[in-house]
């Protein structure tokens, strides 16, 4: 029997629902934890950005506009899609981290699978737990209601790979938000194989838009783009998270980071309807009693 | 005009249109051409001066059944001032509108440099009684069209009548007087670029001022294969006849990239001498918003949002 050649997966940027190289033909080697050669992952450019942006624009307006029941449904579907998948979820963990036990990295894909599945479960309740009736004075129903920001940048926390993306992404999305996501520069394998498991949960085309590439070369136009609303900074060492947060401020951008509480990425406190709040904005509308 | 029966002799015959050659286009190499100039890469001092020139070769158009008065008033203003935070934004080249709301148009840029072009002559099938078409040329002249937008014939010209083609662009011409006139094709129905080369060669031989590519009423608009057809098409009618025939360009133009594709595609067959508002045209109506988005783009370095630009 002839020894046959292994077939490996290209892993490229998922950008408005398809699997793309970057405009700029680019890519970089991902070592493992021994330093072997896993893939060559896309090295993005900032017309990869803006792509991705226009993609995530254009695909909000119908991902807010389904029912939080239906929002549910999907990000449940996500879970489920990733359990058949558990293995190779696991052994993906298991390459990148840093020296991430095979046992370590089962229970981050358990958690990560779960941690979808909480989110799922709010899409209906948040509105209900964050926003209600406000007692006013006059003969008025005052009613507040949470509504997604529009389109979310997250620079994704760097390790381990799987769990804090999923913590950080389900949260934005749940609401109606849509997202574009940089991977972590040095793990950014598992995220794409993330991004096979959206591609087949129903959820729609451009809502997950993840780039894989140089934070550096990367963060300055996510940041600065007029169009994107509010910007997810967990992932940025300190200087250019305050890049960042300068260029966010000149266009009114909305810059949110994990608290030390919620980079406890196994923890409870990793998890909170308060995470859904920070990607909304909260809409009050007064209308008059009748008689 | 015997020689325009020329057209219908047995293959093999020299085709021609009023003594005009018509030669046959290589379909494989033509496409092979236009994609390669798509590909040039342009530089950002390039892009600048290629975004203003976009502008400024813009025909800004609607033509909806919907269009009302108003509509139009307000799309005079952004045709004169494109960027109402910039003025050092150029005006488009013409407002192009139905004869309705000519006047309309005609009034609200009497003080500006910007033109009025109105479409005429039954757009956007051309198969209304010929009297009515010309009729309508006319009226839209004298409401204070600068500009005629008229269809070719495609019913005749795809049955071989191509004399009766001649004669109605003949006419509309003459109805025009002083206006100018463009011609358009509707490329997307003749079938073949053989047969586009042949329709641009009629159009101008019988008095086009303007060549156009499409109505933008139909699937099938402007492609970079289409518009270097019938950019090859005025060469070779400027080389025989030494008569300079404007090209335009209409129809699913939406991006400033686009629009430097096309530049690119005419300044390389026809020459600089066609890169300004007397012999070339961009037909569009959101490509406007897209081309100021990206000189924001070049002035800010920031991408740009869509949302704060003009909903028309």
């Amino acid at each position: 029997m002839s020894d046959r050649l292994v077939v490996n997966k290209t892993y490229k940027q998922f950008i408005g629902g398809a699997f793309e190289r970057s405009e700029s033909g680019r890519s970089y080697p991902v070592a493992g934890v021994g330093g072997e050669l896993l893939a060559n992952a896309v090295q993005g450019s900032r017309k990869d950005v803006r792509d991705a942006v226009a993609a995530a624009r254009s695909a909000q307006g119908g991902w807010a506009g389904r029912t939080a029941y239906n929002r549910g449904q999907i990000l449940y579907r996500v879970a489920e899609v990733m359990e058949s998948r558990r293995d190779e979820f696991s052994a993906e963990v298991a390459r990148a981290g840093d020296g991430c036990s095979d046992e370590a990295a089962a229970q981050e894909t358990t958690a990560a699978i779960d941690r979808w599945v909480w989110y799922a479960g709010w899409a209906d309740k948040f509105a209900t737990v964050l926003g209600g009736a406000n007692p006013v004075a006059g003969p008025y129903f005052n009613l507040s209601v949470p509504e997604p920001v529009g389109v979310v940048g997250i620079v994704g926390f760097g390790e381990p790979p799987l769990l804090p993306l999923v913590s950080r992404l389900a949260p934005v999305i749940v609401s109606g938000n849509t997202a574009v996501v940089l991977a972590s520069e040095r793990c950014p394998l598992v995220a794409i194989t993330l991004a096979e498991t959206l591609a087949l949960s129903d959820v729609p085309s451009g809502v997950v838009n993840i780039i894989t590439g140089h934070r550096d070369e990367l963060v300055p136009p996510l940041a600065g783009h007029v169009a994107v609303d509010s910007l997810d900074l967990t992932g940025c060492e300190p200087d250019m998270a305050a890049d960042a947060s300068r260029q966010a401020a000149a266009t009114i951008t909305r810059v949110v980071s994990a608290s030390a509480a919620e980079r406890q990425w196994a923890d409870e406190s990793a998890q909170s309807p308060y995470l859904i709040d920070a990607f909304c904005e909260t809409k009050t509308v007064w209308h008059p009693k009748g008689r | 005009m015997t020689d325009l029966l020329a057209v219908e002799t047995p293959a093999g015959a020299a085709d021609a249109v009023a003594g005009v050659r018509i030669t046959p286009v290589d379909a494989v190499g033509l496409e092979q051409r236009a994609a390669a100039l798509c590909t040039r890469s342009i530089k950002t001092s390039s892009k600048a001066a290629a975004l203003d020139l976009a502008i400024r070769v813009m025909d800004l158009t609607t033509l909806e059944g919907a269009d009302t008065p108003e509509r139009v008033e307000a799309l005079c203003t952004r045709a004169h001032h494109p960027d109402a935070a910039d003025w050092s934004v150029p005006s488009v080249a013409a407002v192009c509108v139905y004869p309705e709301l000519v006047p309309v148009a005609a009034e609200a840029l009497a003080n500006s440099p910007v033109a009025v072009a109105s479409v005429a002559g039954g757009f956007p099938a051309g198969l209304a009684p010929l009297e009515a078409r010309l009729a309508e040329v006319a009226w839209a002249v004298a409401a204070g069209a600068d500009e005629v937008d008229i269809v070719l014939n495609r019913s005749a010209f795809l049955s071989g009548r191509y004399q009766k083609a001649y004669d109605e662009i003949a006419g509309a011409k003459q109805a025009c007087g002083s206006a100018h006139l463009k011609v358009i094709l509707e490329t997307g129905e003749l079938g073949s670029y053989d047969q586009i080369r042949r329709a641009s060669m009629l159009a101008m031989v019988a008095g086009a001022d303007f060549i156009k590519t499409s109505t933008g009423k139909i699937g099938t608009s402007a492609t970079p294969a289409v518009a270097l057809c019938m950019a090859e098409a005025i060469r070779d009618m400027a080389e025989q006849t030494g008569r300079s025939v404007g090209l335009k360009l209409a129809g699913g133009i939406r991006t400033a990239k686009q629009a430097w594709h096309y530049l690119v595609i005419v300044g390389e067959t026809l020459g600089p001498g066609w890169l300004t508002p007397e012999r070339f045209r961009l037909g569009a109506s959101s490509l406007l918003n897209d081309v100021l988005m990206q000189r924001a783009k070049l002035r800010d370095g920031r991408y740009q949002r869509r949302e704060d630009y003009s909903v028309d």
